[in-house]
């Protein structure tokens, strides 16, 4: 698929790449032992290393190192086992030591690569520079008072991982498919909530177009982006911008950009004409970080099932559609359900089932999946209930709705309302007499040919039994007497 | 070698501190004459020397993922210039 | 009783342990010579009330047989490092008024072992300077200076701790160096100062000057005791990534292990232009006296000694210009308005910060700064490394190196202030220990022709200090310095 741009002068290639910042799950902070976890009230979750008092020192957190060494063999790539934490020096209002503690020239992760699905349905490889670990800085609040900014350190010192992209996509969709796929893998290896709106998972993207064949062009760097409609947009607009700047003999000026989320549009950050000069070296209040193979490999025996091996096994061996096995494997906990659902029972049945009365049931009542009324055994249960003839497919989506109001199990529902497939001849039998006794003309006019009469003796007999009539045997037996 | 003033107003505003026009001309002459000095490292042969930033040879040893600290505000913010409740209050930033 | 001053800690542990003395006693004869020892302007903080609490509570120890090894020893501490709940100022403008809501490793450590705060002693502001002139509470004075003559440095950085045990108003203190910041005032005091191996004490708590080089360490009367003090310092703390995770031996027993067929270095890149002609032959003498207490004297080679001196002046203030970027007038300490953030932090650093702490401040953020970092911080990170290795040959023939502690004796104050690199000068022989993390004491061995201390300085392998003590000790029982400074309180006289 072309993801050339036409201009006014002619076509142009898009270049992008991203920096992902990825909350690390864990219980206290990179180098300090209070809190990460969000929303507490402001700098509480602060220690005197995250305040930066004078003399106090960083410890490294062991859950971060093994955290960030997992998302590197989830995206397979090269871990390194020397790396070293650098002062990344600047001054701001947020960062409380005056420097962030990161990883410069030698990062925990090198390269590796995401692969991803385009709506067209081809794949691409996304290429991964490097992962470094680093602290996250505090916040700042600027609509508290009219002359001053308030400053909450909780977040102060909380582990991030820098995930840093090579420049290999070249559309929005591209870009989208990445960290909606990134996201994917960081919240199946347990490394990063990838909670976007409370800033878990961000990206700063940055966005370049060229003439096919040429070298890159002037990127623009849009910062802190917390959601995939709001990177897709920045896109959209910067290569506008800067394919009509170009255009219209102007020339693109790298620089760091925001984004207004009411406006759509991107504009140049203010304060940031002083050419960036951070001072990187290494951190002397720590060591190098090493570790040995057996480390490594301790992790990777203990790494979940990613995304893709499910989804080709979904494919390959349950005979899913690809388009279903995307579906179900999207979050980590759709796929589990699904797994448990659908264990020693007919797996399409279960993906059909899943897909769409579970997904439509839980997006009408606005909840998500980890809510639902019914869970795994449950929906599995009920379709134990078709498969052995004991409910139509017609009465199982009555149960279902049931289900999924009162968390009731299926047999329950079933029994109390009587819902039970009749599948007893002699019972069919009684209803079948019971219907043509009531409608002798029919009968006469289909015996004298009206062949479509069928179909409406079908439908009698089944109200009849109320749905319950096994509708199988009911055309089998109904045949009999007809013909008699 | 000289550092010309621009260059220390430079360096002083990476540094965050202010210097007057004419502390910049003290500090021109007096900033040079310690790099002149330093500069005699220039004599030392280099090539394919590992630089060393730290003397120890135990490895980083790494802390324990538990919550052990935090959960005390009035503590940090007890030496504070300037506070609002819980927040610290700089000057409005602008970005 | 009058000879309370007079005893070392080890004798004065004795009679304490012997109930002759209490250590109430023992901290009324401190404070007064606090008292009368004013004009030295060594204390920037007394902790009388604080000091009071802890002797009785040493008292309390020995009559419950729980006391420890520093019970009721009155000790001062370098304003460098955080006191709890007692302002801690690193001698700068910026940190005025900062109490701590925490309290050092070290610190925590010597309290634990039933230490008594005299208080926190004046040093150069952040420990930058080589005179205790950039103290923002003026400079601690040498009781060596003469009663009626010119004020006379102590040293620095920890110019106020050298200068109070000295006078008589300390037992024993607490510094830290970074460069020569004990050991030099030290040597200009005539008392023993020791830095650690790099790694030994806990940094934590102290306020940092170049993390890869800061070291703390006691300053004392006579080398036993520093081995004592040391003891209850040392030791491995969680809370400091660069501290080493190893026992703390026994040394005490190492200060009379005696120095039979020890090794000892004579670098020859430390006999330097413009030396002393009195320290040089001190020198001899310490040879001589090494030689004769049953080492065996080699002569060895140090060939990078020369650039350790702007090696530092590159590492230093790089380090210091990170870790001082924290004083932005936010968080604690002082601050001057303005209507932008950036106006706030350049007028606040501009007046909090001294002239050589900004001077240094900007040499290193101009050694880290795009286009220059391979050419300054790089190379001196190279050389660095050479100068670990010469001694690392070195320490493969000799179990520890003799060399003097400066080039000269104390300078009358005020003398050197103009010039930065002549005051940088002060610490040639000292800087080298600090580059490669080893551990140095400085021990008082004789008097200049003007009647100034001149220090010996001993240099060992890493983690060695056992091996500092043994041969401390020697050359202390040989040179037998036990001169009395003019100017110190009148119960030492």
């Amino acid at each position: 698929m072309s993801t050339l741009v036409s201009g006014r002068t002619g076509e142009w290639e898009v270049v992008i790449g991203m920096e992902v910042h990825a909350q690390v799950v864990s219980n206290s902070k990179l180098f300090s032992g209070s809190s990460a976890v969000f929303g507490a009230s402001p700098n509480n979750h602060v220690s005197l290393v995250d305040a930066a008092m004078p003399g106090m020192l960083p410890v490294i957190n062991e859950q971060c190192v093994k955290q960030a060494v997992l998302t590197g063999l989830g995206l397979n790539a090269k871990i390194n086992k020397f790396s070293v934490f650098d002062r990344k020096n600047y001054f701001y209002a947020d960062l409380p030591q005056g420097y962030q503690i990161s990883q410069f020239k030698h990062p925990i992760v090198g390269e590796g690569e995401v692969k991803i699905e385009l709506s067209d349905g081809s794949t691409h490889k996304v290429g991964i520079e490097r992962i470094h670990l680093e602290q996250d800085a505090g916040k700042s609040l600027h609509d508290q008072h009219p002359l001053k900014s308030y400053i909450d350190l909780n977040r102060s010192g909380v582990a991030l991982m820098e995930i840093v992209s090579k420049p290999e996509m070249h559309s929005a969709e591209q870009a989208a498919a990445y960290i909606k796929k990134l996201r994917s893998i960081l919240r199946y290896l347990g490394t990063c909530d990838g909670n976007m709106e409370e800033g878990s998972l961000r990206a700063d993207v940055n966005v370049s177009v060229r003439r096919p064949g040429h070298l890159l062009g002037t990127r623009t760097e849009t910062k802190n982006l917390n959601s995939v409609k709001f990177i897709m947009q920045t896109i959209e607009f910067e290569v506008n911008r800067q394919i009509e700047l170009i255009e219209n003999g102007g020339e693109v000026k790298q620089e760091t950009r925001l984004f207004d989320t009411t406006t759509g549009m991107t504009r140049a950050m203010r304060g940031k004409e002083d050419a960036h000069d951070y001072r990187y070296f290494p951190d002397p209040d720590l060591l190098p970080l090493t570790f040995d193979d057996a480390f490594i490999d301790e992790l990777r025996m203990g790494m979940p099932e990613l995304p893709d091996e499910i989804k080709y096994r979904m494919v390959n061996e349950y005979g899913l559609s690809s388009y279903d096995a995307n579906v179900l494997t999207e979050e980590r906990e759709t796929a589990a359900f699904y797994e448990l659902a659908s264990d020693g029972r007919d797996r399409k049945i279960t993906a059909n089932w899943m897909s769409v009365e579970l997904f439509g049931a839980l997006n009408k009542a606005g909840i998500e999946l980890a809510q639902s009324p019914v869970s795994p055994s449950q929906l599995g249960d009920l379709i134990d209930l078709i498969s052995d003839g004991s409910i139509s497919g017609k009465i199982a989506k009555e149960v279902f709705s049931e289900m999924f109001e009162t968390g009731k199990d299926a047999k329950l529902i079933v029994d109390e309302k009587g819902l039970k497939q009749v599948s007893d001849e002699s019972t069919i039998f009684a209803m079948i007499d019971e219907v043509l006794a009531a409608n002798l003309d029919k009968v006469n006019e289909y015996r004298g040919g009206k062949d479509k009469l069928f179909g409406f003796f079908v439908g009698q007999i089944m109200k009849a039994s109320k749905g319950q009539a096994n509708p199988g045997m009911v055309n089998q037996l109904l045949k009999q007497k007809l013909d008699i | 070698m000289s550092v010309d003033k621009h260059v220390v107003k430079k360096i002083a505003r990476l540094a965050r501190i202010h210097v007057s026009e004419k502390k910049s001309e003290l500090l021109s002459a007096d900033l040079g004459n310690i790099l002149n000095w330093i500069e005699q490292l220039e004599e030392v042969n280099t090539d394919g020397v590992e630089p060393l930033s730290s003397v120890n040879e135990h490895a980083l040893a790494w802390r324990e993922d538990i919550v052990t600290d935090g959960e005390m505000p009035e503590k940090v913010l007890k030496n504070a210039p300037e506070n609002a409740g819980e927040f610290f209050v700089v000057p409005k930033v602008i970005e | 009783m009058s000879d309370l001053l007079k005893m070392t800690a080890t004798q004065a542990r004795n009679l304490l342990l012997k109930k002759e003395i209490s250590s109430v006693e023992l901290l009324d004869a401190y404070q007064t010579a606090m008292e009368e020892t004013k004009g030295l302007n060594n204390y920037v903080t007394p902790t009388f009330e604080v000091a009071k609490q802890m002797a009785m509570d040493a008292d309390k120890a020995y009559s419950q047989g729980t006391a420890s090894s520093l019970s009721g020893l009155p000790i001062g501490v370098k304003d460098l490092f955080c006191t709890k709940d007692i302002e801690t100022t690193a001698c700068s403008a910026i940190l005025k008024g900062f109490l701590p809501s925490y309290e050092s490793t070290v610190t925590s450590k010597v309290w634990k072992s039933g230490g008594v705060m005299l208080g926190k002693l004046n040093c150069d502001e952040f420990a930058m300077g080589s005179s205790n002139e950039t103290s923002i509470f003026g400079p601690s004075v040498n009781p060596w200076s003469k009663k009626d003559g010119n004020n006379l440095s102590s040293g620095g950085s920890s110019g106020g701790s050298a200068s109070s045990v000295a006078a008589g108003a300390a037992l024993m203190s607490l510094g830290t160096d970074t460069g020569g910041s004990i050991r030099q005032p030290a040597a200009f005091c005539g008392v023993v100062g020791l830095k650690p191996t790099y790694g030994r004490c806990s940094r934590w708590g102290i306020v940092a000057f170049a993390s890869s080089l800061d070291q703390a360490g006691p300053f004392t009367r006579t080398v036993e005791d520093s081995a004592l003090i040391f003891s209850a310092m040392a030791g491995h703390d969680p809370k400091d990534s660069t501290s080493a995770s190893l026992k703390v031996p026994n040394f005490s027993k190492a200060v009379h292990a005696g120095i039979e067929g020890l090794r000892i270095g004579i670098p020859a890149e430390y006999y330097v232009d413009g030396m002393d002609i009195d320290i040089l032959e001190l020198w001899k003498k310490g040879r001589a006296w090494l030689e004769q207490a049953g080492a065996t004297i080699v002569d060895i080679s140090l060939p990078h000694t020369k650039y350790a001196l702007p090696c530092y002046y590159i590492i230093a203030p790089a380090e210091a210009s990170s870790n001082l970027a924290r004083y932005d007038g936010v968080k604690y300490g002082k601050r001057i308005e303005a209507e932008t953030l950036d106006e706030m932090y350049e007028l606040t650093r501009a007046d909090g910060f001294g002239e050589e702490v900004q001077r240094r401040i900007l040499i290193g953020t101009y050694a880290l700064s795009a286009g220059y970092y391979d050419a300054y911080y790089l190379k001196a990170q190279q050389v660095r490394r050479l100068i670990k290795e010469d001694f690392d040959k070195a320490f493969n023939e000799v179990d520890a190196i003799l060399t003097p502690t400066t080039p000269s004796p104390t300078f009358p104050l005020g003398a050197e202030v103009s010039d930065p690199i002549t005051m940088y000068l002060n610490d040639v022989f000292t800087v080298p220990a600090n580059l490669a993390g080893l551990p140095g004491i400085s021990v008082p061995a004789g008097l200049s022709k003007q009647g100034l201390p001149l220090g010996l300085q001993l240099l060992a392998s890493h983690f060695r200090e056992d091996k500092l003590f043994s041969t401390a000790s020697a050359i202390e029982k040989q040179a037998e310095f036990s001169l009395v400074p003019p100017r110190a309180a009148g119960d030492l006289q």
